[in-house]
């Protein structure tokens, strides 16, 4: 292993909440995202990773918002992605205190604009995003519009020509496992892992501490994506803290208390400890930070 | 300067770059900052934070274009501090090799030269390298070495910063280097100082609370 691994927390933003779905689709509202933010800078995020889950569909202004107070409080690289279209939106995106931005439907309807954001912006703002559905045949499709529609794009061809094009980062998302608990697409991962010279962000399936250092170290992912392992134990803080807390959405979930049962709810700094004693590298958890109420529920 | 005025620092706009993070972090720890883009503002200064991502030869090019490196140059002729961040850092050298030779800002001497992709003893390199690692004292300068007292003052021997590059300086003094990490197999200059001048390759402004304590450092040697 010659990279320090990376663990990101991946939040999809809808409106103002928090969401997760499964496969995405069916999102439910977790929370305020500012305080998942904070409560995994705390703990020793590497970064964040902020997708608006609408923004294809609708404006993002709320994003935006979102974005400019976790900027001034979260001192970690901060990637958006979701509804990005031009090197205008992602110049707008950056100046509310992103660090990088994530693209795939624009970038897939037209692919010069990986090479028009990386060459107004440098290479290592372009996180490019490959969602890719598994066919019954075992081929790859990329898909757009947050998992809604096919593009019949190859997603390893697509890689190599994202890297052409002056991505600086490959984010590959396996649809069919998105939200599922059930583990990351490893042959996904490491099939689009071996195409680049690139680093490759894996996202997608986490369920437990295994899938975590399999993807890694079988997959041979760079950096790994999480979002319903992390989300889950602080999602019952929040609700704890913030019973009264009410918005439009799908909050049923919250009040049920709903855990996955193929979710194993982790800390950051359990999920690097564990990576640790699996010989995997990675930026130790920070110290003096007690992480007492982020056990599995 | 008075002692009732607090001293004024211009964060170098020059079109790349996260500006808004490095301008969060001066005002979160007292360091009033203002990011411009003109040279008067930049030579009137009394520090100077040069930022940036993005490639050497366009960076410069950009630079000169708007008079801006002259104006960097006179600010250290005054000895004013000027603190370069990641592509910042490596526009203070002398040549830069990114897509043929570029001449720098040549105000530290030696070169930055590219991360070689491919394969190490021990893995994959990829490139650009993204990620958090260590930063060491070199191994000449003894056990405090440049950090004490200096923008790495208080940071622990080994503190993880976050890096996203993929080239890397090489002074031609190795006594300007102020810390080093590694990465795929290489060995590199992660921080360096030569009097009131200091350079990070890493991004202190996104390296969580221990990255903060550089900018309170930096806030302690433009005050003084």
């Amino acid at each position: 292993m010659v990279m320090t691994i990376r663990i990101i927390p991946r939040l999809d933003i809808k409106g103002p909440n928090l969401v997760k779905g499964v496969q995405m689709e069916g999102l439910r509202v977790l929370g305020k995202p500012e305080y998942f933010a904070r409560r995994y800078y705390e703990g020793g995020a590497d970064e964040l990773l902020y997708i608006d889950a609408v923004a294809s569909l609708y404006g993002r202004n709320s994003l935006l918002e979102i974005i400019e107070r976790t900027a001034r409080e979260i001192f970690i690289p901060l990637t958006v992605g979701g509804g990005l279209r031009s090197v205008e939106d992602v110049r707008t995106v950056l100046r509310a205190g992103a660090d990088k931005v994530a693209i795939n439907t624009a970038a897939i309807r037209r692919p010069e604009l990986i090479r028009e954001v990386a060459s107004a912006f440098g290479s290592s703002t372009v996180v490019v995003s490959i969602e890719a559905f598994r066919k019954s045949d075992g081929k790859y499709e990329c898909y757009t519009d947050y998992g809604r529609e096919r593009s019949g794009v190859d997603p390893f061809e697509w890689a190599v020509r994202a890297v052409e094009l002056g991505a600086g980062e490959i984010m590959v998302t396996a649809i069919k496992r998105e939200g599922t608990g059930g583990g990351f697409d490893l042959e996904l991962t490491r099939r689009v892992a071996e195409s680049v010279p690139i680093p490759v962000i894996a996202c997608g399936g986490a369920g437990k501490l295994e899938h975590v250092s399999e993807v890694i170290q079988k997959g041979k992912a760079d950096a790994v994506s999480l979002a319903s392992l992390l989300h889950y134990p602080v999602a019952a803080d929040y609700q704890v803290q913030h019973a009264q807390y009410v918005e439009e959405g799908n909050i049923e979930f919250l009040r049920r208390q709903g855990v996955f049962s193929r979710v194993q709810g982790s800390s950051i700094g359990e999920v690097k400890a564990y990576l640790g004693r699996c010989g995997v590298a990675c930026r130790p958890q920070l110290e003096g930070v007690v992480s007492g109420a982020n056990q599995p529920a | 300067m008075a002692q009732t005025s607090l001293p004024s620092v211009a964060i170098v706009d020059f079109g790349l770059g996260n500006l808004f993070s490095v301008k969060q972090a001066c005002q979160r720890v007292g360091i009033p900052a203002a990011v411009t883009s003109d040279p008067g503002q930049v030579a009137a200064a009394d520090a100077v934070i040069l930022p940036g991502v993005g490639a050497f030869g366009d960076a410069m090019q950009t630079l000169r274009a708007r008079s801006l490196d002259e104006a960097i140059l006179e600010a250290n002729q005054l000895g004013k501090p000027i603190f370069g961040i990641c592509l910042g850092m490596q526009l203070l050298m002398g040549d830069g090799h990114e897509f043929g030779r570029h001449k720098g800002l040549g105000i530290i001497e030696g070169d930055v030269v590219p991360f070689e992709r491919g394969a190490s003893a021990n893995g994959r390199v990829k490139v650009p390298h993204i990620g958090w690692e260590p930063i060491n004292r070199p191994v000449h300068q003894g056990r405090d070495g440049m950090w004490q007292n200096g923008p790495l003052a208080g940071l622990r021997d080994g503190e993880y910063m976050y890096f996203i590059h993929s080239f890397y300086v090489r002074p031609s003094d190795a006594s300007t280097v102020a810390a080093v990490s590694r990465y795929g197999g290489t060995e590199f200059c992660s921080s360096l100082r030569q009097g009131q001048v200091v350079g990070f390759q890493f991004h202190p402004e996104r390296s969580g609370p221990e990255g903060l304590r550089i900018y309170e450092n930096l806030a302690r040697l433009i005050m003084k």
